[in-house]
């Protein structure tokens, strides 16, 4: 057998009910394998050996009972934006770069409620703004598939870690394509649910209308099992969704057949590479080889307009959410100030890395008296037309699909000093966003040896026909089972 | 849209940011930028189109005003860079 860290959650639940292996092995394993890769990559800010083995030992005791549930006993890594109870939550941030939460997020409680193994916190863009990981007061994390390449980003910790097989699966949160871009740039599977899925609360908050938690596995089963965890309503976050949360492994079938999926040209964009655009052809091929009917010619014409929308409303939310970071009640505090107004300042412009400052910067501009209306709420307006255009297109279709990101990973440093050229990455997943509506990367292959990411969108709390259509490709397809040839 | 070195000050100063000449500088070029391409908005008819606040529908969120248990007080001042007893320390606000 291979290594244990090797298996997926559906693997090694298996093989933990039947005694096979142990809880203490599973996640002893994995402690392992961030011991020989983490020097190469750096996806983890926090690793928590000694808690780890111990919620492996009480999940083991659990597991000889005969109850354990599809996560217990299974390590996972969190990304560090994600509130654990005394474990250090960065935010990858010099600003709470101490910050120890008294509490638990919602979804972090629902873990421990089966279990799980929680082994540590990962790398990731300052406060989830960024998509490359280059944006991390700490360090870079790398692409396991080309250490010279960045592995996406805001989650690329997380995205990378499951590659590497670090973890079985992992955390990440998504505002603008922060789970699948890294998921598609790392060749593992990512889900962004449907806003309001999944609680928000304990999720420091980026722009609280896009922010969403999600997870990031080495299989589209994974994803599910994960799925019927997290997801479901909560009081304490009141956008939260009061839906019931079916069994997301039940609509798990190898063929698409009566199933309508609608290709959007506006995603195939100016700007994408020319072998991006081939494996992804290759990939709706073979959709339609299991059964789907594909159009090559839905619409959605209000693409253009979703980056600026996006960099109006995400900064403006951004601008206000962040706020509260003023060296007061936590965080960092500068020392040396004259006033209050004088400490304030000086806290946020060295607390805060250049590319928060920058977006910071745009929120407030945006709000700021004499622009709110040209900006603002102008956004708003554009972000109600683009949801009317999916709202259209799911009245003919069960899904759209398309690439993740219009390139492969990009070089370290290469987009740092151009902002725009680095918003530009998220362009085929931002608008999933600013409509709500729940979207999944899944690997389609690869370019120039470099992976290549397929998102498949669906509608509004229709996240089992995008895990049926994601599941049905990786049964005909082995993009999932390749790992990268760290060495 | 191109921005003044004034006007980048002033949105430093509305978002509380301490920043250098040096940003200042940076940041004019790089906002300018990015303002001028948010300009292909304007192209857009929203005439009659509301603004998006929200995407799931919902209505005002209510629950009972059920007292529960806090957090230890000890446990929300532990990250807290400057205390004293049972406070928050701050600078003085009145000279």
């Amino acid at each position: 057998m291979n290594e244990l860290c090797e298996l997926t959650i559906h693997e090694a639940h298996q093989l933990l009910q039947q005694r096979e292996i142990s809880s203490v092995e599973l996640t002893e394993s994995t402690l392992q394998r961030i011991a020989e890769t983490e020097d190469k990559v750096h996806a983890c800010l926090t690793i928590t050996n000694d808690l780890a083995l111990e919620q492996a030992a009480l999940a083991d005791a659990c597991a000889n009972e005969g109850q354990a549930e599809a996560l217990t006993g299974i390590p996972v890594l969190v990304k560090d934006l994600i509130c654990t109870t005394g474990i250090r939550t960065t935010c990858g941030s010099r600003m709470l770069e101490t910050f120890v939460p008294p509490y638990d997020a919602t979804v972090i409680e629902k873990l421990k409620a089966q279990k799980a193994v929680i082994i540590g916190k990962t790398n990731m863009d300052e406060f989830a703004m960024g998509s490359s990981t280059e944006h991390s007061a700490f360090f870079p994390t790398h692409n396991p598939w080309d250490l010279d390449r960045v592995p996406g980003g805001s989650s690329g910790g997380s995205a990378v870690a499951v590659a590497t097989d670090q973890a079985i699966y992992a955390l990440g949160s998504d505002t603008g394509g922060s789970i699948r871009q890294p998921a598609g740039f790392c060749s593992v599977v990512g889900l962004k649910p449907t806003y309001g899925r999944v609680s928000r609360f304990g999720l420091v908050a980026f722009a609280s209308s896009l922010d969403q938690i999600g997870p990031l596995t080495k299989d589209v089963t994974d994803c599910a099992l994960v799925m019927n965890c997290i997801a479901g309503h909560d009081a304490r976050d009141s956008t939260s969704a009061r839906y019931p949360v079916p069994d997301y492994t039940t609509q798990l079938v190898p063929d698409l057949k009566g199933l309508r999926i609608g290709i959007p040209q506006e995603y195939f964009v100016e700007g994408m590479q020319g072998e991006v655009r081939e494996t992804l052809e290759t990939a709706i091929n073979k959709l339609q080889e299991i059964g789907a009917a594909i159009d090559w010619k839905a619409s959605l014409p209000s693409t253009r307009y979703a980056l600026a929308v996006y960099y109006i409303l995400a900064p403006s939310e951004a601008s206000a959410n962040l706020a509260r970071y003023d060296g007061v009640k936590y965080g960092f505090s500068a020392v040396k100030a004259s006033s209050v107004i004088d400490a304030t300042e000086k806290t946020r412009g060295l607390g805060f890395g250049t590319e928060v400052k920058r977006r910071i910067m745009l929120g407030t501009y945006a709000l700021s008296a004499g622009y709110y209306d040209a900006y603002y709420v102008k956004a708003q307006k554009v972000r109600t037309l683009i949801r009317q255009e999916f709202d259209r297109a799911f009245q003919e279709f069960d899904a759209l699909v398309t690439p993740t990101s219009p390139t492969v990973p990009f070089r370290l440093g290469e987009k740092l000093e151009d902002p725009l050229q680095m918003y530009l990455s998220d362009v085929c997943t931002l608008p999933i966003n600013i409509a709500g509506v729940p979207a999944i990367s899944v690997p389609a292959g690869f370019a120039d040896g470099l992976p290549v990411g397929m998102q498949i969108i669906g509608k509004p709390f229709d996240e089992e026909t995008i895990l049926r259509i994601a599941f049905a490709y990786e049964q005909a397809t082995d993009w999932h089972k390749k790992r990268p040839p760290l060495q | 849209m191109k921005l003044s070195d004034e006007q980048v000050k002033h949105i430093a100063w509305l978002a509380r940011l301490a920043m250098s000449q040096a940003e200042v500088e940076r940041f004019k070029l790089q906002l300018s930028h990015i303002l001028e391409n948010f300009e292909i908005l304007q192209e857009v008819d929203t005439t009659d189109v509301l603004p998006a606040t929200q995407t799931t529908a919902s209505q005002n969120v209510f629950r009972e005003d059920n007292a529960a248990e806090s957090y230890p007080q000890q446990e929300i001042l532990a990250n807290a860079p400057n205390r004293e007893e049972n406070c928050f320390k701050v600078r003085a606000i009145l000279e």
